[in-house]
């Protein structure tokens, strides 16, 4: 500091936009300093690694029985239903986390650097892909230590997996507006609750809709849940790729394109 | 100190590090800041001097961009904030009175990941977290985490951060309270060199003693008015004097005692009612000695003896004819800084 005389400010040359290069470069080190806080308290990843394991466990011996006659049968139905709900469960905590983060000083200083705006936001949803990832792995691993052995063969597993954590990093920037509109980080889980239970349950995530009545069937078919769990379905059982995938891909566009620019505006007018 | 480089005529050349005009902020119906002017000039170290909840930070928070001013305008070596932001955030570094680092990371961490942020590759960042921890004394305890930092390592690590890119400019909001006085000398002693290799700073503190210390020029804000705008000298000048106060071990000395301050002080003094204590006002200090000779020679025994320099709470009465918008709480922590 004694031996380097600082540039003054009219020497310096300045712009007032950040290139997109720099808005990526930003964003995936907001992402690296994510996995590290992950790295550094790994107790926030027992949602992700419980939570497969227990309600595979769960759901499969509890309705097997019921729903498909045995437990090895009703394997490629419930399997791709966990998945879904867990992935997108998940992505609740994006918002949470969002919040309690917003809450600290330090978010003032990622303010006040000369870096993309939507960094820190960018970031924290990059990051939390890793938690997808993590329960998607899991939720697979169970279905296969269980005697799930998808028809549809290696690579179109892998296909379901990237979906439904594409699916659930769009779903999160749902939740990363309720985190940036809201004013405690309890408020969001409570919020996304409320608004994700009934989207995950009345669905065909565990239940075929054939068995429920009329109306609700008609609810059950509009769900976007619907549409993503047979995606997965038709993908790792036959190894096929239809309108429930294209449906689930636009859907998640969709929502890219509604939140992230109304997330991005009021977390900056906020800001 | 100021630059005037007469061939530069671009923007950013002025002489103002900062210049705002009549910025105000309202929270609901509380106008935090209402209406403050301030110039800073380049190569300074200009000081926000106010009691707690007088509107220093959200003033900070303005001119770093953080907050958008309701009216008025400020521009930061020309640049005007609101227009201007990603401009004005190039050239400012921040230190927020509450830590603005990120708890959960080390503090290699935490210089890395703001480093790579302001564009340096990992292994230039590396280099500047291990100069930056070399010079903020941090390098022991580099790895460790956060929650185990003092608070002064805190305040420490939250400036190295800010130095990463070498802006002329520095925001430090509140630098040293809560430090020990170690810990706050070591504090300016950074401050003073940050300004002597080139940097600007402003600075906010609650204490008359450190603006006298640091600040070239200093801004008395109250109650989100600037109510007073000087050198240290000018401001020193406007507040009056310090007061002595004697005690005498015996009080049949007392009148003696008192006739011997009036003398050589040359002042009018008085006598508290309760403590049996001598009040006087005394503008040279250097006098004391002279004092304390005459009191020997006349075989006083002294029980107490003190000088309190004038507190923030005093300040503001000249300043403003009105007590400090708020409580004690804040006349005694500037006492405390004062007696320090
Ligand atoms: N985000 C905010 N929302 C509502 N009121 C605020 C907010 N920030 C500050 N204030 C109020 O504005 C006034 C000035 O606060 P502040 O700028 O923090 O003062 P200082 O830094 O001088 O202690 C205080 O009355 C404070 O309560
Ligand atoms: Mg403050």
């Amino acid at each position: 500091m004694d031996s380097t005389q600082i540039k003054p400010a009219h020497e310096r040359k300045l712009r007032n936009k950040t290139s997109f290069r720099q808005s990526v470069r930003n964003s995936f080190i907001m992402a690296i300093r994510g996995l590290i806080k992950i790295r550094r308290t790994p107790e926030q990843l027992f949602d992700v690694t419980l939570q497969p394991i227990i309600f595979t466990l769960m759901f499969t011996y509890i309705f097997g029985g019921a729903i498909s006659g045995d437990v090895q049968s009703y394997l490629p139905v419930i399997i791709p239903g966990i998945l879904v709900q867990t992935v997108i469960t998940t992505s609740i905590v994006t918002g949470v986390q969002l919040r309690e983060d917003m809450d600290k000083g330090v978010f003032d200083r990622f303010k006040s650097l000369p870096i993309a705006r939507i960094a820190p936001l960018a970031g924290a949803l990059l990051a939390d892909s890793i938690r997808y990832t993590i329960a998607t792995v899991l939720t697979f691993t169970m279905g296969y230590v269980m005697g799930l052995r998808p028809e549809g063969g290696l690579g179109y597993v892998l296909i379901a997996a990237l979906l439904v954590i594409g699916c659930a990093w769009a779903i999160s920037w749902i939740f990363a507006f309720f985190g940036v509109i809201a004013r405690t980080a309890s408020s969001v889980q409570g919020i996304s609750m409320i608004v994700l239970f009934p989207l995950t349950f009345l669905s065909n995530a565990f239940v075929p809709a054939e068995t429920m009545p009329d109306w609700l069937q008609w609810f059950v078919k509009i769900n976007p849940i619907s549409h993503l769990v047979t995606a997965v379905r038709d993908l790792i059982n036959a190894g096929s790729i239809g309108w429930d995938f294209t449906l689930s891909l636009v859907g998640a566009a969709i929502i890219v394109a509604i939140f992230a620019p109304l997330t991005v505006r009021t977390y900056m007018r906020k800001a | 100190m100021q630059k005037n480089n007469k061939n530069n005529n671009t923007k950013g050349s002025g002489e103002w590090a900062v210049e705002a005009k009549g910025i105000v902020k309202t929270f609901g119906e509380n106008r935090a800041v209402d209406g403050v002017d301030l110039q800073v000039p380049t190569g300074s170290i200009y000081g926000v001097l106010g009691p707690n909840g007088a509107g220093k930070t959200t003033v900070i928070r303005m001119l770093a961009t953080l907050l958008r001013p309701d009216a008025g305008s400020a521009s930061i070596f020309g640049h005007d904030v609101v227009k201007e932001p990603h401009i004005v955030r190039q050239l400012i570094g921040v230190t927020g009175q509450y830590a603005s680092v990120d708890e959960s990371l080390s503090a290699t961490e935490n210089l890395m990941i703001f480093s790579r942020l302001l564009g340096l590759g990992k292994a230039e960042a590396k280099k500047k977290a291990d100069e930056l921890l070399e010079e903020f004394g941090l390098t022991e305890a580099a790895k460790r985490p956060l929650k185990h930092f003092s608070g002064g390592m805190r305040r420490r690590l939250d400036l190295a951060v800010s130095l990463i890119a070498q802006p002329p400019l520095i925001f430090l909001d509140e630098p040293t309270t809560g430090l020990d006085p170690r810990t706050r000398n070591q504090m300016w002693d950074t401050i003073r060199r940050l300004v002597k290799s080139g940097s600007t700073v402003l600075l906010t503190t609650q204490y008359l003693q450190e603006a006298d210390e640091l600040a070239d020029r200093v801004a008395v804000i109250d109650h989100g008015q600037v109510v007073a705008e000087g050198t240290v000298n000018e401001l020193k000048a406007s507040i009056g004097t310090s007061s002595l106060h004697l005690g005498v071990q015996h009080d049949r000395q007392m009148q003696d005692a008192r006739l011997i301050v009036e003398r050589v002080l040359n002042v009018r003094s008085t006598v508290s009612t309760e403590g049996g204590k001598i009040t006087a006002p005394m503008a040279d200090v250097d006098r004391m000695t002279d004092l304390l000779i005459a009191l020997r020679e006349s075989d006083i025994q002294l029980a107490e003896l003190s000088v309190q320099k004038p507190s923030l709470d005093e300040v503001f009465l000249t300043i403003t004819g009105q007590g400090a918008g708020s409580s004690d709480e804040i006349n005694n922590k500037s006492e405390k800084a004062v007696e320090v």
